[in-house]
Order: C-alpha cells, then structure tokens, then sequence
C-alpha cells in the first residue's frame, strides 16, 4: 500500500520542483499518427458501404435493362407460374413463382428441420448438459458448421435421396425435399449457437427466481429462460432464414435445374439462386440479351427478400430487447 | 407451453389456492411444534472440500421474523439457501444432519423441492421480476402450482400485491412490463411474487443491499406488517436493519452460530464477546 501511494507523491514534487523527468511526446507527429489512423480506420468502414452500395446501383441498372426490354411487363414477372426465360424452344414466359416457389419450397424444409431442432439443441446445451457433454458437442457442432456446402450439397443427391427418400415414395433424383433437408443441416449450427448464446444472456438470477417459486427445471426453462430470450432467438431464426433462402451450392446441386410451380416435395426445384448460377455458367448468355438481364431482376428479387428480413429482425431486436444491467 | 408434464399432474401439487387457504385454516398439516418453523440439528454445510457450516443448533419459530447476522463468508445466506433446498443450483454443494420444515427433512434426498419451495418462499438480493407483466410475474407461481380460476387469480393477485404494499402503485398498469418499474417496486414485487404461492415461510436472503434507503425503509415496513402472518428468516449486512425489524437474531461468524437470542438482547446485552464486537462495529 505505502508504495502505491508514494508513486504519484513523487512526481508531483517532481513537477513543482524541477522540470517533469518523463518526455513528453512531441505533439505535432502525435498529432499527425492521430490524423493517420482516423483515416484509415475510416476507410475501412467505408468498404462495406461502398460495397452495399455498389452492388445496389449495379442490380437497379442491370434490372432496368430486363424491365426495359418490350416484350416485358412488370405485373406478369410478378405474378407469373411459369418460367422458361434461358430456354431455347417454346415461347417466353417470365412468372418469377416458379423459382421464388421453388426457393420457398427448400427454405420451408430446411427451416421445418433446423428451427425446432436448433432451438431444442439450444436449449439442452445452456439449460440441460453438463461441462462434459457441452465441451464435447460444441465443438461437433463447429466442425458441422465448418463442412463446405458443396460436399453437403454432394451429400443431398449421394445419401439423402437414395438411401432416405427414395424407400419413402416417388422421390426424382433432384427433388426440393433432399435440398432442404441438407440446407436446414446447413442452417442448424447457426440457429444452435445463437439461440444458445440468447438463452445464455438470460441472467442466472431469473433461473433462481424460477427455481424458488418451485418451478421444475422444464418450467424454468420453458416458462421462463426462453421467453425471456425470446428476441435473440427470433433473430437466430430470421438470420438462418436468410441464410437459406440466399443458399446457392446445396440447391443448385441437389434441387434439379427445372423451375416448376407445385407443392409437391418430391419434385425437382430450381431456386432463384439455382437460377442464377445455371445461366450464369451456360455459355449462352451474352451481355445485353434478355437472359443476361434476368439474372440481375431474379438478382433483385432475391436481395429485397433477404433485405427485408433482415430489417424486420433488426426492428425485432430493438423493439423486443429486454435489458438487464 | 402451459401445458408441461408437470403442470398437468396438479394431484402432486395442493389443489387448492392460497385464496382459499385464507379461509380453510387447515391446508397443510399443522407444523411440527406449534412454535418452530424451522428445525436445524446437528447441520453441517460443505461446498466440496470447504466446510462452510459447523455442527449448527438453531430453531426458528412461526410466525416471527429472525435476523441471520455476521460478517461475508459467514454461512449466513448458505444456512438460508438450505431451508428451501436453494442449493440444488451449485453442484458441489451438500449438507449433513437435520433441517426440518414442519414434518419434513429437507435435506432427503426424496423431498419434494417443488412442494418445498410453495410452502418456503424465497426473496433474493437483487430483484429479479420475470420479463413479463406485472400481472404475470405475481401471478407465476400460482399458475403453476394451482388449478385457479380467473378471478380468483385475480383476486389472488390483488391480495398479494396488497399484502405487498404495491397495490396502490401498479394497480393501473398490472398488464405493464415489471421492468419498467423502480428497483424498490421490483423488489416488493418479488415479495407478491413469493407470497403468491401461499407459503408459510418467506426467506429473504439481504432483501435491501440493492436498494436506496427510501425503499429500504418500505421494504422494513412490510417485513414488520408481514410477519405475523409469516414466518421470516432474514440475512442481512446491515445491523440496524436487523435491530429494526427482528423479534430474534442468529450471529454467525466463520460458519458457527455464536450467538442467537431475541433481537433486543442479542445488541443490547450480548453473551459472547465476539458478538458485542460485531454489534458495535469493531470488526465486520
């Protein structure tokens, strides 16, 4: 203790006696590492913004370039069932429904398998498991979430279809069911680790409330924890959503390349992203054709959707948060 | 998500409620000795290796309010954490020897917590009102506990926030969030929270450490009018808290009752000497 004290007394005699013994820097170069880094710390900021923005220009113009086209109109892209844009033979139709169906059709499956499942992991992690069994399946779980999606996609038509759904019923070998179930295993972990983070921020003192009014742990957690972490789970659901709905390798592997308009899981699916990615790599497509704009308004689309969740997830965040100091 | 397992087997919990319990004296069996609450023989409390209650003798009577007083680390909030079997929670923590709470040991491994915990209700530091609505929060243990019908839990939840001395204050915004409310009506909050599930004991483990001295006086004012209608074991750092508002006061000191005796004896003419020197703020 007397030396702690002693430290500050010394250097105040030294300031009043003689001059102060440690340097001071000289302010004009602090002054100027000062200017350097604000700088640079902003432009790094600004390449995210810069990106977003870039990348909104580009799809407004390109998907100007297939609105503009004559032989388009706005209402029947919108509401169209059919979809033959890319084709050869056959006249042309436009009806975005049977890909925007198609990306449905898989984000339902998946999230059918990864919401319940993810938030009942969730829960068993932070309120059941102990150290042990925690230190042993969240690291099984980071390395699910580290699998490349092409090899999940691989899965999808090398596993699921055949050994799953084909004994089940008239499964095609591209079908939406397979793709959605490998994209809701893509989406697990995420909605695992964070609706477990969610359930974690729950702070202890409410579990012990819970337990003092002689709730049993089922009743603390499912009266209590969750909807007390209610806002991030739902957040953990919306981010998956998204996170599906923009999936391009599963589904363009495992969903089939026919956009169809149907409820029936069993048949093949193209995806909006699917769509992209086809006609993207078909040497077909040149710059100004009809097709080549189609993936940019396909493009805008897809963007709006995930724009949108991801704003209703923000308002659901703030406006749901609970705070606890 | 009303509809667990548990819930719904309302025949292992008291059907009745406390509203009810006003009425018909003769809920639960008559406590073990008309005069004892709490029963603690021969109780010993380890956290692993670390023994932190020694060879306890301490019987809390009904229907009084008994101060656990004495330095941090003492046991105090350990002994309190016992009588409702709080101590689940901690994994390493066990205890041998007697507590009783009317006929039962709580420390069997076959007792009923959930029945415990109706019957020995539990007050914390800090508040912890549930994220839910003044009326949800009050009304939580009832609905888990009881079949009750609307109005009745309506009713109940009224009496509780009287009993409370919250009514007057919430009574307008009962389907508000509880955490917008001030941390001295969170804290009374937890109390109607706690007496809503009809116990006989309420335990309140430093009720007011978090609280300004305005609301600590409020709370010190119910502790007063509640407890002839509970049995109340209080922990707290704060001596004259317990000099106001106790009829008896236990003094621990490094896990062992040094003293325990009616409040007004205990501070004014203590036995022991390490007593006189906690009540009179040489050490602590």
């Amino acid at each position: 203790m007397s030396n702690d004290s002693a430290a500050p007394a010394e250097l105040l005699t030294a300031e009043t006696n003689s001059k102060p013994s440690f340097r001071i820097r000289s302010s004009s170069s602090s002054k100027r590492w000062q200017a350097i880094v604000v700088t640079g710390l902003v432009l790094c900021s600004l390449v995210s913004l810069l990106t977003t923005i870039g990348i909104i220009v580009m799809l407004v113009v390109e998907s100007w370039g297939f609105f503009a086209d004559s032989r388009i109109e706005l209402w029947k892209f919108l509401t169209g069932t059919k979809w033959t844009v890319g084709q050869t033979q056959g006249s042309l139709s436009y009806g975005i429904w049977p890909l925007l169906s198609g990306t449905l059709r898989i984000t339902g499956i998946a999230m059918m398998i990864s919401l319940p499942m993810g938030l009942i992991s969730a829960v068993y992690l932070s309120e059941y498991a102990s150290k042990r069994i925690r230190s042993f399946l969240k690291p099984t779980l980071e390395i699910l979430a580290g699998i490349p999606t092409v090899v999940l996609g691989f899965f999808a038509v090398k596993f699921i279809t055949p050994y799953m759904l084909e004994p089940l019923g008239d499964f095609k070998t591209f079908n939406a069911t397979s793709a959605g179930m490998a994209v809701g295993i893509l989406c697990l972990p995420l909605v695992t680790s964070l609706a477990e983070d969610a359930l974690q921020a729950v702070p202890n003192r409410l579990r012990e409330g819970a337990y003092g009014l002689g709730s049993t742990r089922l009743e603390v957690t499912l009266k209590v924890v969750v909807p007390a972490a209610l806002s991030g789970i739902i957040s953990a659901f919306l981010l998956a959503l998204a996170r599906a709905i923009g999936e391009t390798m599963v589904v363009s592997l495992a969903a089939g390349s026919t956009p169809t308009f149907t409820l029936d899981p069993r048949m093949p699916s193209q995806t909006m992203t699917g769509f992209i990615v086809e006609t993207f790599k078909s040497e077909s497509v040149v710059p100004g054709t009809l097709s080549y704009f189609s993936i940019y308004a396909v493009g805008t689309v897809l963007f709006l959707i995930t724009f949108g969740i991801t704003l209703i997830g923000q308002i659901i965040r703030m406006r749901y948060r609970e705070v606890y100091d | 998500m009303s509809t667990t397992p548990t819930v719904m087997n309302q025949s292992k919990r008291s059907p009745q409620s406390p509203v009810q319990a006003e009425s018909t004296v003769t809920l639960d069996p008559p406590l073990m000795d008309a005069q004892t609450a709490i029963a603690i023989d021969s109780f010993n409390a380890y956290y692993g290796d670390f023994q932190a209650l020694h060879d306890l003798h301490l019987d809390i009577p009904e229907q009084q309010v008994t101060a656990f007083i004495g330095p941090s680390g003492c046991g105090k909030s350990t002994l309190l954490k016992w009588c409702n079997r709080m101590n689940d929670i901690v994994p390493i923590a066990y205890a041998t020897g007697t507590l009783k709470v009317g006929e039962t040991n709580v420390l069997e491994r076959g007792t009923d917590v959930v029945d415990l915990r109706r019957k020995v209700g539990m007050v914390f530091q800090k508040a912890n009102p549930f994220p839910k609505s003044i009326f949800d929060n009050v009304a939580y243990g009832a609905r888990l506990h009881y079949k009750i019908s609307r109005p009745e839990l309506f009713d109940l939840v009224e009496l509780s926030l009287k009993k409370a001395a919250l009514w007057d204050e919430v009574k307008d915004r009962l389907k508000q969030s509880a955490l917008g409310l001030s941390g001295g009506q969170q804290q009374r909050l937890c109390i109607a929270r706690a007496i809503a599930t009809g116990p006989k004991i309420l335990l309140m483990d430093e009720p007011c450490s978090a609280l300004d001295p305005a609301s600590t006086s409020r709370i010190e004012d119910l502790i007063f009018e509640l407890r002839r209608q509970f049995t109340i074991v209080i922990v707290t750092h704060n001596m004259q808290q317990a000099a106001r508002c106790s009829d008896r006061t236990a003094f621990f000191y490094e896990g062992k009752i040094i003293e325990e005796g009616a409040t007004e004896d205990v501070f004014t003419r203590p036995k022991q000497r390490q007593t006189e020197d906690y009540v009179t703020g040489k050490f602590g």
